[in-house]
């Protein structure tokens, strides 16, 4: 019987590995923001079948940022569980952009006291404008200010909300 | 450009990051306030992993056994730090800091705009695309707080004027081209350094003027970063750079 494959000439087996390695990384958090998965942020970019393994692709949200290597292992230990040949491959290319960051995910930042990035990274206004607008994700109010251009890690910027008087973070657009 | 030529064109990007990154994190706890402490160290984490790509990239073009960046940052002598005289300077006061740190991300910016589109490199070229990001966050902080003190006070005006007056002669250094920036600009990896100081002009200038600062007059310029020849206090920065990967070679967290 002739076996199906997908594009690539991989066979089910390959296809199923690499679903079933997908499906175990879905828990696999972002060290830095909890209650967010690697998938979620757009940290995790793919996973490939290639010569008999599995290949988690990761990129870096910021050049230095040191939870890189965290979560490289965290993707590694947690891959290995499905496949135990797997491997991780980190791609500086496409440079990762806050606009892979899902809805739900920016949800769930609000709900955790983050102001999530708003806008698209293509319009620099949203990262640097004066005039730019971040909601309060506590109390909802848009009389806010910017107290520091950068945070307590290299993608947030610290704001400070002048209606409830809360400090708060923004996860900065790029 | 051949591959040592090649390798050399790589540490000079990852040399200035790493160097203007080490001073930067000398602030660390000392700075005037909570928010620039953190400011002026988040920059510095960006370079250092500017840094990370480049040296490593420049290390696996190593004629023989390639190198880690590790091995490049730490087990290197000062001759072969090919990092610009600019970014060894001592931090000084927050002004002398702020304006080196304006001088030298509006060179890097647009450095890093000319290696994202160049195709000799393919990973020079993503390290760049990522790092422009960074950049300009960088350049438009600087330049804020060179208009902050310039058009500020009284005595933030003369001060920030003053480290203007003393770094402007290691500007230079940025634009001179030897034979790597050739051999680099005519395989397409580097820019024209020609038009890059007619755009590095224009971003200095719009800044200085919303800062009421003037801009010096280009006198003697100090050089010799490129060629390894560095100032008095770059010693002491690689002394402390390198205190513990020397005294233990083999040391891991």
């Amino acid at each position: 019987m002739k076996q199906e494959g997908d594009d690539n000439g991989n066979s089910p087996e390959a296809i199923a590995m690499v679903k079933a390695v997908k499906r175990q990384l879905e828990d696999v958090m972002d060290p830095e923001l909890p209650f967010l998965s690697v998938g979620e942020m757009g940290i995790l970019r793919d996973v490939i079948y290639k010569n008999d393994h599995t290949i988690c692709i990761v990129t870096p949200t910021y050049s230095g940022c040191p939870a890189t290597d965290v979560i490289s292992k965290d993707v590694l230990a947690a891959a290995r569980v499905v496949d135990p040949r797997s491997s991780v491959q980190i791609a500086m290319s496409p440079a990762w952009t806050t606009d892979w960051i899902s809805e739900k995910a920016r949800e769930k930042m609000t709900q955790n006291g983050i102001a999530p990035p708003e806008g698209l990274s293509h319009d620099r206004a949203f990262l640097t404008g004066d005039d730019r607008i971040i909601p309060c994700p506590i109390c909802k109010s848009k009389n806010t200010k910017l107290i520091s251009p950068f945070g307590s890690t290299a993608c947030k910027a610290s704001f400070s909300c002048n209606t409830c008087l809360e400090p708060f973070e923004h996860f900065k657009c790029i | 450009m051949n591959k040592p030529q090649h390798k050399q064109a790589l540490l000079r990007l990852g040399d200035d990051a790493l160097i203007l990154g080490q001073r930067l994190g000398e602030w660390c706890g000392h700075a005037p306030a909570l928010e620039e402490d953190i400011a002026l160290t988040n920059i510095a984490l960006d370079l250092i992993g500017q840094t990370q790509s480049y040296l490593s990239l420049a290390g696996s073009l190593n004629e023989g056994e390639s190198q880690t960046d590790d091995q490049l940052a730490f087990h290197r002598t000062e001759r072969d730090f090919k990092n610009l005289l600019l970014v060894e300077q001592p931090n000084g006061d927050f002004g002398d800091t702020i304006v080196r740190q304006f001088l030298f991300d509006h060179f890097a910016l647009l450095r890093a705009e000319h290696l994202a589109s160049q195709t000799f490199d393919l990973e020079a070229a993503a390290i760049a695309a990522k790092a422009i990001k960074e950049i300009r966050y960088h350049a438009d902080h600087s330049s804020k707080w060179v208009i902050r003190l310039g058009d500020g006070t009284t005595e933030s005006h003369e001060r920030v004027q003053k480290s203007l007056n003393e770094l402007w002669k290691f500007t230079g250094e940025m634009f001179t081209a030897d034979e790597i920036d050739v051999a680099g600009i005519e395989s397409g990896l580097l820019p024209d350094l020609t038009i890059l100081k007619t755009k590095w002009d224009t971003a200095i200038d719009a800044v200085l003027k919303k800062s009421t600062l003037i801009r010096p007059e280009n006198g003697w310029m100090q050089q010799g970063g490129r060629k390894g020849i560095h100032t008095e206090s770059f010693g002491f920065l690689l002394a402390e750079m390198q205190s513990l990967p020397r005294t233990y070679p083999d040391a891991t967290w």
